[in-house]
């Protein structure tokens, strides 16, 4: 038997760095602590050179066939590595103000990430379980690090109980659909389901309960009760990395169950996910804007945003796979630099948590006004952003497929939203600040934070490329 | 009915008595107990199906060794369960209309089903464990690399979590202290003599 190993050498090389580091770091005095931070930022540089050097052209199984490597995977994993890269860059100055700046925090990092890309390139129930828990009992881990913090831990508590239950349905609807298949591969499920038409009770019953944990996974309203409390419960550091990796790790998720497992359940997964994408566009819009805490706000712009990523994905084209594609990329961007700018108001001591926080910011720092202006417009989808390219492709496919009623909603809902994004920026321009401590930064911080908005700006202006690459990996 | 559908049914009903006490019991120390035998039931169910190592496995590791474990864990902990229940009577009903109403729902479905209910795969020739041992290492290595990984990281987790430092222990460093000297512990200060009033 011969293996096949050179298509998961990132994977291996990920974990093989992050036993090294675990190691390293025991021997560390706190003051070169920063050595495992530089390892784990060289392990992410690393895993993203091999991914791009194994970037696949077509489908291929591998590992008797447990593993799909195709070029939508090598794109999300590309993704979700540099996403984990920024994160840390915003993280680190964080984490050393309020005193947990670990080694073990970077290694549980990198183990999610491990999970992540696990999920992403799985194509067997078991393997996407396996990576799901992966990264989710690292994620609980983190949420509970900073243990001086209440608030922390009882946000660890509440996403660990929901998260189990969700897992535990997902597993449910795996085992239905393995009773009825005989079969964990999602090849060999496709073909069964095929086969039995008119029959398809046992399946539906199977995919209920699959998309149920999908839905908790990605915080789709009924399930997003997590969303919020965990959001604003969690260090900032972590809030940022729940909500914008995972994400495009979910939307893999949901493209390999659904579209590559159940395709010819479409009618019945279509219905649902109309459910799950107008109930979180509309929960998601209407209730950010009576929040005053920004995390919490944040949380329920994610909710909506997920609303419509799944829009895309219940058109069943391949042009709306894409959209939806590029819908999660946009989002892991736009959160990265949201999160980005509440790591950066803060300080030890202070968490800039409120959306009074943000006022007269302009008067503090024009530069990183105009960041959070780039932002905000980008959430909000007003051109020339990047998020209105994102909210423009997903509706163009809804109404091509014919769900003019669920685009209309889907931008009357945005409208509503605006008024959220729109009055951040009314208060950093026109109010008179709150506080007028110096932001305090470092190099590092700062160029990572002015070329995450610079970007969305910029390929706001250029979406063709990222839109192609999306559109070519689908296909 | 045959002897084995009679075992069967019998293993099977007390598994479900036993899940419902876990659930019910007021003092934890049974009710960890009552999971034991939830186990015990399972096992021998899945003797039934002629999955012996299962079985063996599910006794010797959640019976012999985490049950063990959490024995102990709920003796040491000063659990107070009048506080625990708090609420039960309250949510009690909401959660009845839940479970009943998902009830309803299933067994509609179940009911209208003609499930193509696959029979179990036939016995190999090999006993169980040779047949998990020929695919554990090779189809399956990649899935079992990966539970390995979620194991390492239960560890990191709970070391981080649990793990106070260093400044907080209150252990001393005995070399430190044969090593002190009288004047690490001793300042002496000259105070000029001052006149008697």
């Amino acid at each position: 038997m011969s293996f096949n190993l050179l298509p998961i050498a990132p994977e291996i090389f990920l974990l093989t760095m992050a036993c090294i580091i675990l190691l390293v770091d025991a021997y560390l005095s706190d003051e070169s602590r920063d050595l495992s931070y530089q390892l784990v930022q060289g392990t992410l540089l690393g895993t993203t050179s091999l991914l791009w050097l194994t970037f696949p052209t077509q489908k291929t199984f591998i590992l008797s066939s447990l593993v799909v490597i195709d070029p939508m995977g090598a794109l999300l994993k590309l993704f979700i590595v540099a996403t984990v890269f920024v994160v840390f860059v915003y993280s680190r100055n964080y984490l050393k103000a309020r005193n947990f700046f670990k080694g073990e925090y970077f290694v549980l990092g990198l183990l999610a990430t491990l999970g992540m890309m696990t999920m992403v390139s799985a194509h067997n129930l078991l393997i996407i379980y396996l990576g799901l828990e992966l990264l989710s009992l690292s994620l609980y881990a983190m949420v509970a690090m900073h243990r001086d913090s209440s608030q922390a831990t009882e946000a660890a508590m509440k996403y660990f109980i929901l998260g189990a239950i969700a897992s535990g349905m997902l597993l449910y609807g795996m085992s239905i659909l393995y009773g009825v298949t005989g079969s964990l591969d999602l090849s060999v499920i496709a073909q069964k389901t095929a086969q039995l038409d008119g029959n398809k009770t046992f399946f539906a019953f199977g995919l209920v309960f699959l998309m149920v944990g999908l839905a908790f996974k990605f915080g789709a309203v009924p399930f997003h009760m997590w969303v919020p409390d965990v959001y604003q419960g969690a260090p900032t550091s972590v809030t940022m990395f729940i909500s914008t990796a995972p994400k495009l790790a979910a939307f893999a998720m949901l493209m390999r169950l659904l579209i590559e497992g159940l395709p010819a359940m479409q009618a019945e997964w279509q219905q649902m996910l109309v459910i799950l994408s107008v109930l979180s566009m509309a929960v998601g819009n209407i209730i950010a804007i009576v929040q005053s805490n920004i995390k919490r706000m944040l949380a329920y712009s994610t909710i909506s945003h997920v609303g419509f990523l799944l829009l895309g994905v219940l058109t069943a084209t391949q042009t709306g796979y894409a959209a939806a594609m590029f819908y999660t990329i946009v989002y892991a961007l736009m959160g990265l630099g949201g999160f980005g700018m509440i790591v950066l108001l803060s300080r030890a001591g202070f968490e800039a948590e409120n959306v009074v926080d943000f006022k007269g910011l302009n008067e503090r720092s024009p530069w990183y006004a105009f960041i959070m202006l780039i932002l905000m417009l980008s959430m909000a989808g007003v051109p020339p952003m990047l998020g209105f390219w994102a909210k423009l492709s997903v509706l163009m496919e809804a109404v091509h497929t014919g769900y003019l009623w669920l685009a209309l909603v889907g931008v009357i809902l945005s409208v509503i939203g605006a008024y959220y994004y729109l009055r951040i920026i009314w208060m950093m321009y026109f109010e008179k600040p709150l506080d007028n401590e110096p932001i305090v930064t470092t190099p590092d911080m700062q160029v990572a934070l002015s070329a995450n908005g610079l970007i969305i700006l910029g390929l706001g202006m250029f979406p063709q490329a990222l839109m192609m690459a999306c559109v070519g990996s689908i296909g | 009915m045959t002897i084995e559908k009679l075992i069967f049914y019998f293993f099977a009903t007390v598994l479900v008595f036993a899940a419902v006490r876990v659930i019910t019991a007021r003092n934890p120390v049974h009710a960890a107990l009552f999971l034991v035998l939830a186990f015990f039931s399972a096992a021998a169910t899945w003797l039934l199906l002629q999955a012996e190592f299962l079985a063996i496995v599910l006794v010797l590791v959640y019976v012999g060794a985490v049950m063990v474990l959490f024995l102990f864990v709920v003796m040491m902990l000063d659990i107070n369960i009048a506080k625990l229940r708090e609420g039960f009577i309250r949510y009690l009903s909401v959660g009845i209309l839940v479970g009943l109403l998902i009830l309803v729902e299933m067994v509609l479905v179940v009911r209208t089903m003609t499930a193509p209910v696959l029979t179990a795969a036939p016995v190999s020739a090999v006993p169980n464990i040779e047949a998990i041992g020929q695919v554990l290492y090779s189809i399956y290595i990649y899935p079992f690399e990966l539970a390995a990984v979620i194991l390492l990281v239960a560890m990191v987790a709970a070391i981080a979590l649990t793990m106070r430092s260093p400044r907080q222990h209150k252990y001393i460093n005995p070399s430190l202290q044969v090593n002190v000297r009288r004047a690490d512990r001793i300042r002496l200060v000259n105070l000029p003599a001052e006149p008697k009033d």
